[in-house]
């Protein structure tokens, strides 16, 4: 289960690695920013939490003293 | 002296004063200086892992590398990202190793892993070439920050001088602990002034966001994308894959996971650092904004944007609030690069020569080191003319070589690394650091060197086709090292 959960770990290095061979454009403006940069933030804020996800569900963070 | 002066020499106090308290009567032997005594816990241990965020790469590279190259700029905010990911999975093991055997830095640990002092001289060399252009860096967003705040006042050089007397004292003075606190001050700040501009200036100038980068589309079409050649997605997906492997092979980087109290601080930090990231679109529509607003400002200049465009539209004691932050993110990341760069030459190339050496005497050694290292740095400053991303992609093509046999050492675990030997470790980056060396001193590329190949393949990173190099090397040489061992072995 938790390999599973960890695999997800590759989805941001497909989005930023892959993407910008798709959606290499300027236009249409998305929140006002181009697609591209608009593009890019999505796959960060969809990164964070994954890794929350990966942080939450990791049984190496659950014991121990913080 | 003018208000914007004022402000910045209040910022290089604090800096000092910071430094002077976190010392906070603590006696400060080797591992108290460098590493904290282990003892950070989440907010401190975060804020050092993010240390690279807010440097003046950011803050002026960022901001001045959207001006003048429009989208590929954006590839700085997904190397740190993906790098935060890798981060979750391999820093643990290296700080719980480094815990077990008490080791104090990056050398120290390939030394360990590999049984090899003399690789962990290599790789101490490496980080010393890697770390000089960084350290550079942050002297020139010093020298840009007080010269134009100055407003002709003082020169660039003197600027660079004083920058270079300033972080060698306060580094002197309070080790890493300084670091830490005057990150917090750092990041605050910088946080504010940075996110201000980046609203500001959009709106002030243009309306808007999207009226802002319509205009640039109209002046410029595809300027906020990647072009089709050149700085291609080829060129920005290799570039953010090189440097997201080498994100934490710095040996300041390695050197503050160090300091955190435990593995799951680590963690903690690598899920929250990425939100972190998005403050540097701020720093990109700042570049954007100043296009249309500041136009002609071509080469090296290109890092002036932000200041010039700030001069242009606030009154003095605004541009000393904005230069009083510039300060700092060149002080805190130069204070890191700087203890890093003198415990290397002290701990690792000092003691090879003095083996016996204590203690007491390597730290002695390092504090002497600092103004040397940062005489060398404000040297190559004077001289030099390259962008601050310039500066920052070739140390990166440097210290990604070490990436390698750092991995393979960890998917070994405790065992001594396979199929890497020493011998392999050592000619792979090597091999890997003359490429990128090659390289840059004949000022190749792909494309000049293999014309026959198509645009594509010779738009990728040069540093990754030394790291292929350095893969390859690494392997050939440590199987045939084995083999050489199976046939001695044999009746």
């Amino acid at each position: 289960m938790i390999h599973l959960v960890r695999a997800l770990a590759l989805v941001p290095f497909a989005l930023m690695l892959v993407g910008p061979f798709f959606l290499n454009r300027v236009t249409p403006l998305v929140f006002g920013v181009p697609l591209l940069l608009a593009f890019l933030v999505a796959s960060i804020l969809l990164t964070a939490v994954i890794l929350a996800l990966i942080y939450r569900l990791d049984p190496a963070n659950r014991d121990g003293p913080q | 002296m003018n208000a914007a002066l004022l402000w910045i020499a209040a910022a290089a106090a604090l800096a000092l004063v910071l430094g002077f308290l976190a010392r906070g009567g603590r006696q400060m032997g080797l591992a108290q200086w460098t590493v904290a005594g282990r003892s950070f816990g989440a907010p401190l241990m975060f804020l050092l892992m993010a240390g690279e965020i807010y440097t003046t790469f950011t803050f002026l590279g960022g901001s001045g590398f959207a001006y003048g190259k429009g989208g590929p700029a954006y590839y700085i905010l997904c190397y740190g990202t993906l790098a935060f990911v890798l981060s979750y999975f391999i820093l643990p093991p290296i700080w719980r190793y480094a815990h077990d055997h008490s080791l104090y830095s990056q050398s120290e640990f390939f030394a360990a892993r590999y049984r090899s002092r003399g690789l962990g001289v290599l790789v101490s060399v490496v980080g010393i070439v890697a770390l000089v252009p960084y350290l550079v860096l942050q002297f020139k967003g010093l020298g840009i920050i007080v010269a134009i705040a100055g407003y002709g006042t003082v020169s660039a050089p003197a600027a660079v001088w004083i920058g270079a007397a300033i972080l060698s004292l306060y580094v002197m003075v309070s080790g890493v602990r300084g670091s830490a606190w005057t990150a917090v001050a750092k990041d605050v700040l910088i946080l504010g002034v940075v996110v201000f501009l980046g609203c500001y200036f959009p709106l002030h100038y243009y309306g808007g966001l999207g009226a802002m980068f319509t205009a640039i589309e109209a002046a410029k079409p595809g300027f906020a994308a990647l072009p089709p050649h050149g700085e291609s997605a080829w060129w920005f997906s290799s570039t953010v894959l090189l440097t997201a492997l080498g994100f934490f092979m710095w040996p300041h980087a390695f050197g503050s996971i160090y300091a955190a109290r435990s593995e799951r601080i680590i963690r903690a930090s690598a899920a929250v650092l990425p939100l972190y990231q998005l403050i540097l679109l701020f720093a990109f529509f700042v570049g954007f904004a100043a296009i249309l607003q500041v136009p002609g400002l071509a080469g090296p200049d290109v890092d002036l944007a932000l200041f010039k465009l700030s001069v242009k539209s606030f009154d003095p004691w605004v541009v000393g609030i904005i230069g009083a932050a510039g300060v700092l993110t060149a002080l805190v990341p130069g204070s890191m690069i700087l203890i890093t760069t003198a415990t290397l030459l002290a701990n690792t190339i000092y003691r090879a020569l003095d083996r016996k050496a204590d203690d007491a005497r390597a730290l002695f050694v390092a504090k002497l080191c600092v103004p040397a290292v940062a005489l060398v740095a404000v040297g190559f400053t004077l001289a030099g003319g390259q962008t601050i991303v310039a500066l920052l992609l070739l140390a990166y093509a440097f210290v990604t070589q070490l990436f390698p046999a750092l991995i393979l050492s960890l998917a070994a675990g405790d065992a001594p690394p396979r199929p890497a030997t020493t011998a392999g470790a050592a000619a792979g980056i090597i091999a890997g650091i003359a490429t990128v060396a090659a390289l840059g001193l004949t000022h190749s590329s792909l494309a000049t060197l293999f014309p026959a190949l198509p645009a594509a393949v010779t738009e990728i990173n040069a540093g990754t086709l030394a790291l292929a190099v350095n893969f390859v090397v690494l392997f050939a040489v440590s199987g045939s090292a084995k083999l050489v061992a199976a046939a001695r072995s044999r009746p």
